[in-house]
């Protein structure tokens, strides 16, 4: 065979068999970019959230039988990195994207799956607009800032009633972020819709990047509310708290009806038995639901010295978007992106790890009736204190700092 | 809002001592720029080198901050003069872009060292009496503050001694004044530069020490502080030592006002505003005076 022979035998043999490779490489592993703020302000809970993505294929191929293949990004808590490594990822060849638990850069993120029509499905972020705009890509498991504030709300109340104490009045404060800023325009809406028992005396915003809270606690401590209704991140919450301390702020208590900080293994790092007494209405796990036991034991296995309970919201959503992902590509038996958009869209998972009902999205791509816990910081360990079906302790309030005059 | 005057009071000494906190922060930068006439781009970034430092002393040794102090500052001039000495030196004379361009490429090295050695992970000093504020009648002192601005007068004071009663000292400010002055009379330039950039450094090191008392640290603290640091020393007056104090003082009384008075979310803005307004009316700055 001479070499003009050997070329065009070559050729041919690899475009009969290129199709064969496209097809097998679509059908046996599924690409998942994932797009977390794993250094920068938001650095730790992207880390955290990271933990739910690294267990996710080995308990996803012992639960559905299919493989999938993360591919990593960082986000840098920035919403134009997140933009142009969701960008990079496509460029790599993901199949579908999953992240970025945070709004600002869903958003970011959201435009970019739509222009390369891949699917995105958001973890964590709460923003309602994401999901507004009318995207076909776009989906989320994870409660609107609404829904959010709705059920950390409605928990409140459940709390005062639980531990039979009546505040009237709360100051509100809150990051001047997306996030904080959904947060605070449900809240203006939804506290005098619910009619409350206790009414709001002041809102007071300010800066996530903030060094420096003094002004901000003293501010709030001179309105006397009986507690603090917080929309906080991570970094802010730990300065607040030691302010508090720090300022004397006879409260009696934090409570949050529905956002980050208060419940990550950091806040328990750096505040020890200051972190206790902290309440947080937030998305939880179903401690008893099997796939969360088989989560917990793949967890315990990566991380020995660490626990799911300081990761709950984090690894649960995180883990449940590339679950959402891994089960539609099960069922679509394709990576090509229409199948997979239309078999995320006809999603139906009802043994699943979060509280609430199933993962079901609507026609706007969310998934409606994710229910939030009150978690309440005891010993220094986040716990589960209602609804009484699924609580681990019973609610304490006011805090134990707080003095009765 | 309802306020009373313990409650201002308490603000603007508030803001007085972060004022005070973040002069210290920014009087490194104004030495090296005094003296060098190199504005130091990775001065955030080697803050955020001195607060993991000062956090790892105090994890693995226990060694408390107020103590690690000392062999922070030693290690810092150190640090400082070598990098003048083998790095710097030559790229005094050469045009300020690539300074610009090596200070950053400096603080890129440091953020990259700090995320590969300690991780993405913030770190703290949490020293539990620092929580107990310190009572005096309706005012309630931040202890941590308190110290650190304790320390910031104190280094300003000694640093103030150093460059007018020091043989060392006066020979720098010669070379701040006239370079070539200096080095026809025979004085060692090239080394009394190092002296600077070692000083400022030092600076920046017993700063580190002081903030991590405040805040906790990332990787990334780096750009925030260079920024903070760069808006005070316009406003105090690149190059002086006093302004810088009165640049940190002013921002962070105006901050704490500004926020109490307005939205706390509006601070920033405050003190980008002052920045611009100093611009505009005393571009050298409020005490334009050299070191």
């Amino acid at each position: 065979m001479n070499r003009r022979n050997f070329i065009k035998a070559l050729t041919a043999t690899a475009a009969a068999l290129a199709p064969f490779n496209i097809v097998r490489a679509q059908n046996n592993r599924l690409k998942i970019g994932v797009l977390l703020p794993k250094s920068g302000l938001q650095g730790l809970i992207g880390q955290s959230c990271q933990k739910g993505a690294d267990l996710a294929p080995a308990v996803i191929r012992d639960w559905l039988g299919v493989d999938i293949e993360l591919m990593n990004a960082d986000t840098e808590t920035n919403i134009d990195t997140a933009r142009t490594r969701a960008e990079r990822l496509i460029q790599n060849g993901v199949h579908c994207l999953v992240g970025p638990f945070d709004s600002g850069a869903a958003g970011a993120i959201a435009q970019v799956a739509e222009q390369h029509g891949i699917p995105f499905v958001i973890n964590i972020a709460a923003a309602p607009q994401i999901t507004e705009q009318g995207y076909k890509f776009v989906f989320r498991n994870f409660p609107i800032a609404s829904e959010l504030v709705k059920n950390g709300l409605t928990l409140i109340e459940d709390l005062f009633r639980a531990t039979k104490i009546s505040p009237r009045t709360a100051v509100f404060m809150h990051v001047n972020d997306t996030f904080g800023q959904a947060n605070a325009k449900a809240i203006a809406t939804l506290v005098p819709q619910l009619k409350l028992t206790f009414r709001l005396v002041e809102t007071i915003s300010y800066d996530p990047a903030a060094k420096d809270l003094t002004v901000e606690v003293t501010k709030a401590k001179t309105t006397k509310a009986d507690f603090l209704l917080l929309v906080c991140r991570l970094n802010d919450a730990i300065m607040l708290r030691r302010e508090i301390v720090k300022q004397r702020w006879n409260t009696m208590g934090i409570v949050s009806p529905g956002s980050p900080g208060m419940y990550e293994s950091q806040f328990f790092k750096a505040l020890g038995k200051f972190s206790d007494g902290c309440i947080s209405n937030v998305p939880w796990f179903d401690p008893k639901s099997t796939l969360t036991k088989a989560v917990e034991a793949a967890f315990k296995k990566q991380n020995p010295n660490d626990h799911l309970r300081y990761h709950a919201l984090n690894v649960g959503y995180t883990f449940e978007a590339i679950l959402i992902a891994a089960d539609a590509f099960k069922r679509a038996r394709s990576t090509d992106a229409q199948p997979l958009t239309d078999a995320i869209r006809r999603t139906e998972i009802t043994n699943r790890m979060m509280i609430g009902g199933p993962i079901k999205f609507n026609a706007k791509g969310q998934v409606d009736g994710n229910l939030s816990a009150c978690i309440q910081n005891q010993e220094q360990k986040p716990m589960v204190v209602l609804p009484p079906k699924v609580a681990e302790a019973t609610p304490i309030f006011p805090w134990a700092d707080y003095k009765k005059a | 809002m309802s306020f009373d005057f313990p409650t201002l009071l308490n603000v603007f000494i508030s803001g007085l001592m972060t004022g005070l906190v973040y002069g210290l922060m920014a009087l490194g930068l104004s030495v090296i720029f005094g003296v060098a006439r190199v504005v130091n781009f990775a001065h955030g970034e080697m803050m955020a080198l001195a607060m993991y430092t000062t956090a790892l002393l105090f994890s693995a040794f226990r060694i408390n901050p107020f103590i690690a102090v000392v062999p922070i500052a030693a290690c810092f001039f150190s640090f400082g003069y070598a990098l003048q000495r083998l790095v710097l030196r030559s790229f005094v004379a050469r045009p300020q872009h690539m300074q610009f361009l090596l200070l950053l490429a400096l603080a890129v090295v440091i953020t990259s060292t700090l995320l590969i050695v300690f991780g993405p992970d913030a770190r703290a000093v949490n020293l539990d009496w620092l929580l107990e504020p310190v009572v005096i009648g309706e005012l309630l002192l931040d202890q941590a503050k308190l110290y650190a601005a304790v320390v910031a007068c104190a280094v300003s004071a000694a640093l103030f001694a150093f460059f007018h009663f020091s043989y060392t000292g006066t020979a720098i400010r010669a070379c701040a004044d006239n370079w070539l002055g200096a080095k026809i009379v025979g004085l060692d330039v090239d080394r009394l530069y190092a002296i600077a950039f070692g000083i400022g450094a030092s600076c920046v090191g017993v700063a580190g020490c002081m903030m991590i008392l405040l805040v906790d640290v990332t990787p990334g603290s780096g750009p925030a502080y260079t920024l903070l640091a760069f808006v005070i020393v316009i406003v105090g007056g690149l190059g002086s030592m006093s302004g810088a104090l009165v640049g940190g003082v002013l921002i962070g009384v105006s901050e704490a006002l500004g926020g109490f008075f307005m939205a706390p979310s509006a601070k920033s803005m405050i003190s980008f505003a002052l920045m611009i307004m100093v611009l505009m009316f005393r571009p050298r700055g409020l005490i334009a005076e050299k070191l």
